[in-house]
């Protein structure tokens, strides 16, 4: 399969020249496929913000190229455009750039940038509106009387009505309550496999990109280390704790009962469901031995 | 004479001004007693009224109905106001919009400068004050510089300088990022277990409030649970009826019990986890 | 990129320059942009120049951070020194083109006009970047003190002076995040004609001044719980003494002025 988006030896200096020069980026290349839902962890200041604004255009690579379906987007002005129309960027703390005064001209603002016809943008916010979960009634409302919840729905909902090929997120959870913060994730699963679009997750919550995605890029000091299956990234434990990164608290759980003797095959087993099975399982075969 | 509770509420009642007749109340009956020297997480979804709790526990906010003592002295009234702000600290969520100065060994002066401290007394309290959070080497920096946990603990240490007897922390790393939260969770647990900082500390990560010897949980504006975190985590259900969740250990057992294996569900730590389950499958 | 602005911006370290008392430098900044209005000729501005340069070393700045200063002025130069250019028509014709005369007159002030321009930004520049906000606000609000008698809100305005300092490069990092909100929305910030141009900038503008309004509620809550009651029976953890570093500098400053005016009045140079 061809990849949707694709970095070749990216890398990407800040302040060049100054006292203040630093190589956020060092010769990344990486490759993601139509429909995967990827997870992007990496703690604060490892470069994966930079990754992510070079992804659609936002920031010029100092080397290196980034191709959109083969091609490259700084190829004209039109093309760097455009990209921002195909991949989507759910910034972090999104609910802050919230300016119009209802929610419907909000979230219409990217469709309406992308010049699209007046039904279209009313199909497209309802439909956005839709997935994130908000309710026809708040559609009238100014942006500023939700809540901060609602407010983050809003803005998602204003990334997701242009239908981006490629969505990606910067910690759309950060900040809120854990019944907000699976709200959020059940949405844009559900959009995942809806829509089937490409999702991008930042995060630096290893619970919450366990749960959700299919492929784990972590990003270290600029550049990528690991890249692999949940499955995969967790078995490196020891990598990822050097890195200032923790392992879900279930895969700790289940190393530490293998340590202690339980015959469980498969140590690296990170979410809670999974967990429950393999235990469950064990201790039914527990059970009809000792009987 | 010390008083034994450093905060105690009585029957606290609290609503926003120009709300309609008839809206529910942001609290509604809080009885509460924080105890001099304790370490209580406050536990609530976002609207439970577990940040309006924490504004009446120095002044920013007064109750409806009901009264606040903060050691004694009564909220309400504007004599204390000084003293009860001196006496309880208060850290907020977003670390940016507390700091006041470009210099950080300046910031972390504010409060002893306001109090009329002198000079050489503040130079003493705002390093000893850095040394406490660990940021001494960056006493000259500028705190924008900084990342969200140093600035949080910059301005955990402009608390500090005060030396209040109970410090109250509104979500204090929600907005930071995990190794930013150790940092500033060391911190807090080092306050209260080596200096008997009493300390409330208001979040929604389970594993914080885990660090506590008294949890108490909120649901539109009452407690709803007080009790040591084993106690009160093990109510899986409740909690996740009112938007919260369980640490993943503990979801974990709970998920084994409904299994029909035979664990307890007072099991905190990853440790502990795993020696509940080795022990009901080995 | 807007991070690059350097305005107001503090650079801490521990040189004389750095620990002289603010109000020190204050007062020799005024005294340096008096002599410099009054010089005239190669020897005065000369004179200055040593003296700035001499600072600019002491301080240990770097003269990188005082030329990305000027940036931003450029424009500003380049208009003052074209305007002065053809402004002053004395002395030898140089050039006589249609209706543009430059002449040896014109050169003169024009080259001096920008100095002079150069030189006052570098004097207050390196005033802000060697002095905290704070020490240059308290220093200030210090030499104003006598106005407070004439019910002059000076403590006030100090404060607010020191806070705006404070979030500047708040306030910039956050334009800078908004603005790529936008962006990747499909905001477009650079074409179109100015009517265009100023309506992007609502997207830009409404999100900032919402974030402005909440971060000024939030301090001033954060103030409050630290104590603060406005200026009466407040200490300082660096209170202002003058040492025999500032009476130096002060003596040196005031004769700086004394002899380039001297020279510039009496002898025109």
């Amino acid at each position: 399969m061809e990849p949707i988006l694709e970095l070749r030896n990216l890398s990407c200096v800040y302040s060049q020249g100054t006292p203040f020069e630093h190589q956020a980026l060092s010769d990344v290349s990486l490759s993601i496929y139509p429909g995967e839902y990827v997870g992007m962890i990496g703690h604060t200041g490892s470069g994966k913000s930079t990754l992510i604004q070079h992804l659609n255009g936002l920031l010029k690579p100092t080397s290196g190229q980034i191709l959109l379906h083969g091609k490259d987007i700084w190829e004209s002005k039109e093309s760097v455009r455009e990209a921002k129309f195909h991949v989507g960027l759910v910034f972090q703390y999104p609910e802050y750039q919230l300016f119009e005064e209802t929610v419907y001209k909000d979230i219409a603002f990217g469709p309406t940038n992308m010049k699209l016809s007046r039904d279209e943008i009313d199909r497209r916010v309802h439909e956005a509106a839709h997935f994130v979960g908000l309710e026809e009634r708040h559609l009238e409302k100014s942006p500023f009387e939700l809540s901060g919840g609602q407010k983050r729905r809003v803005a998602i909902a204003g990334v997701i009505a242009m239908e981006p090929e490629v969505l990606i997120l910067d910690e759309p959870t950060a900040g809120l309550d854990p019944a907000g913060r699976d709200a959020i994730l059940a949405n844009i699963r559900d959009y995942h496999q809806s829509k089937g679009s490409t999702i991008i997750l930042v995060s630096h919550s290893m619970e919450e990109v366990a749960r959700s995605v299919e492929r784990i890029v972590v990003v270290n000091d600029g550049k990528i280390p690991l890249d692999g299956t949940p499955h995969d990234i967790f078995s490196h434990s020891e990598e990822l704790r050097a890195m200032g990164l923790g392992i879900p608290q279930v895969t700790q759980v289940f190393q530490r009962l293998k340590e202690l003797g339980l015959p469980i095959e498969d140590d690296c087993v990170y979410t809670m469901d999974e967990a429950r099975d393999v235990l469950l399982a064990l201790a039914e075969k527990r059970g009809r031995s000792a009987c | 004479m010390e008083q034994k509770n450093i905060i105690e509420t009585k029957d606290i009642t609290f609503q926003y001004p120009d709300v309609p007749e008839g809206a529910s109340l942001v609290l509604d009956g809080v009885n509460l007693s924080i105890e001099q020297g304790s370490c209580v997480a406050i536990l609530g979804h976002n609207g439970s009224g577990k940040s309006t709790l924490a504004k009446h526990m120095n002044a920013v906010y007064l109750p409806s109905g009901g009264t606040v003592y903060v050691d004694g002295m009564d909220t309400a009234d504007e004599k204390y106001l000084l003293d009860i702000r001196r006496t309880v600290g208060m850290v907020f969520q977003n670390p940016d919009n507390q700091i006041v100065a470009n210099v950080v060994e300046e910031d972390v002066a504010f409060a002893p400068e306001n109090l009329g401290v002198p000079s050489e007394e503040i130079r003493r309290r705002v390093d000893e004050a850095l040394k406490i959070v660990g940021m001494s080497k960056y006493a000259r920096h500028a705190p924008h510089l900084l990342s969200g946990g140093q600035k949080q603990r910059i301005a955990i240490a402009g608390v500090i300088a005060m030396l209040p007897r109970c410090i109250v922390l509104d979500e204090p790393t929600a907005m930071l990022d995990p190794i930013g939260r150790e940092d500033v969770m060391r911190t807090i647990t080092r306050l209260n277990r080596e200096r008997g900082t009493t300390i409330v500390l208001i979040t929604h990560h389970m594993d914080e409030a885990a660090q506590a010897d008294r949890l108490v949980v909120m649901d539109r504006g009452k407690i709803i649970a007080d009790g040591p975190p084993k106690q009160v985590f093990q109510q899986v259900e409740q909690l996740k009826a009112v938007g919260l969740t369980v640490p993943e250990t503990v979801g974990l057992l709970d998920q084994l019990r409904q299994g029909g294996v035979d664990v307890p569900l007072d099991a905190l730590s990853v440790e502990e986890c795993a020696q509940a389950i080795y022990r009901a499958l080995a | 990129m807007l991070k690059d602005i350097t305005l107001g911006q503090f650079f801490p370290g521990d040189t004389i320059v750095h620990n002289l008392d603010p109000r020190t430098k204050i007062i020799i900044v005024v005294l340096y942009i008096v002599a410099l209005f009054s010089a005239q000729g190669v020897v005065t501005y000369g004179l200055m120049l040593i003296f700035l340069i001499t600072c600019i070393r002491l301080s240990k700045v770097g003269a990188k951070a005082i030329l990305n200063g000027m940036r931003p002025v450029v424009i500003i130069l380049i208009f003052t020194g074209v305007l002065n250019l053809f402004y002053n028509t004395t002395g030898d014709v140089l050039v006589q083109w249609w209706v543009f005369t430059i002449t040896t007159g014109g050169v003169r002030t024009a080259f001096f006009m920008v100095v002079r321009i150069l030189m006052l930004i570098s004097g207050t520049f390196l005033l802000t970047y060697t002095t905290s906000p704070i020490m240059l606000t308290d220093g200030i609000e210090n030499l104003l003190g006598p106005l407070k008698k004439l019910h002059v809100p000076v403590h006030e305005l100090a404060m607010m002076m020191s806070i705006a300092l404070r979030f500047i490069p708040t306030l910039i990092e956050e334009t800078d995040k908004i603005m790529s909100a936008q962006k990747a929305r499909g905001a477009d910030f650079d074409s179109g004609n100015l009517v265009d141009k100023a309506k992007a900038l609502i997207p830009l503008l409404v999100p900032l001044f919402v974030s402005a309004f909440r971060r000024a509620d939030e301090l001033a809550t954060a103030m409050e719980c630290r104590c603060y009651h406005g200026g009466e029976g407040r200490t300082r953890l660096k209170n202002l003494v003058y040492t025999k570093e500032d009476y130096m500098a002060l003596g040196l400053g005031v004769a700086l002025t004394a002899v380039v005016m001297a020279l510039a009045i009496g002898f025109g140079v």
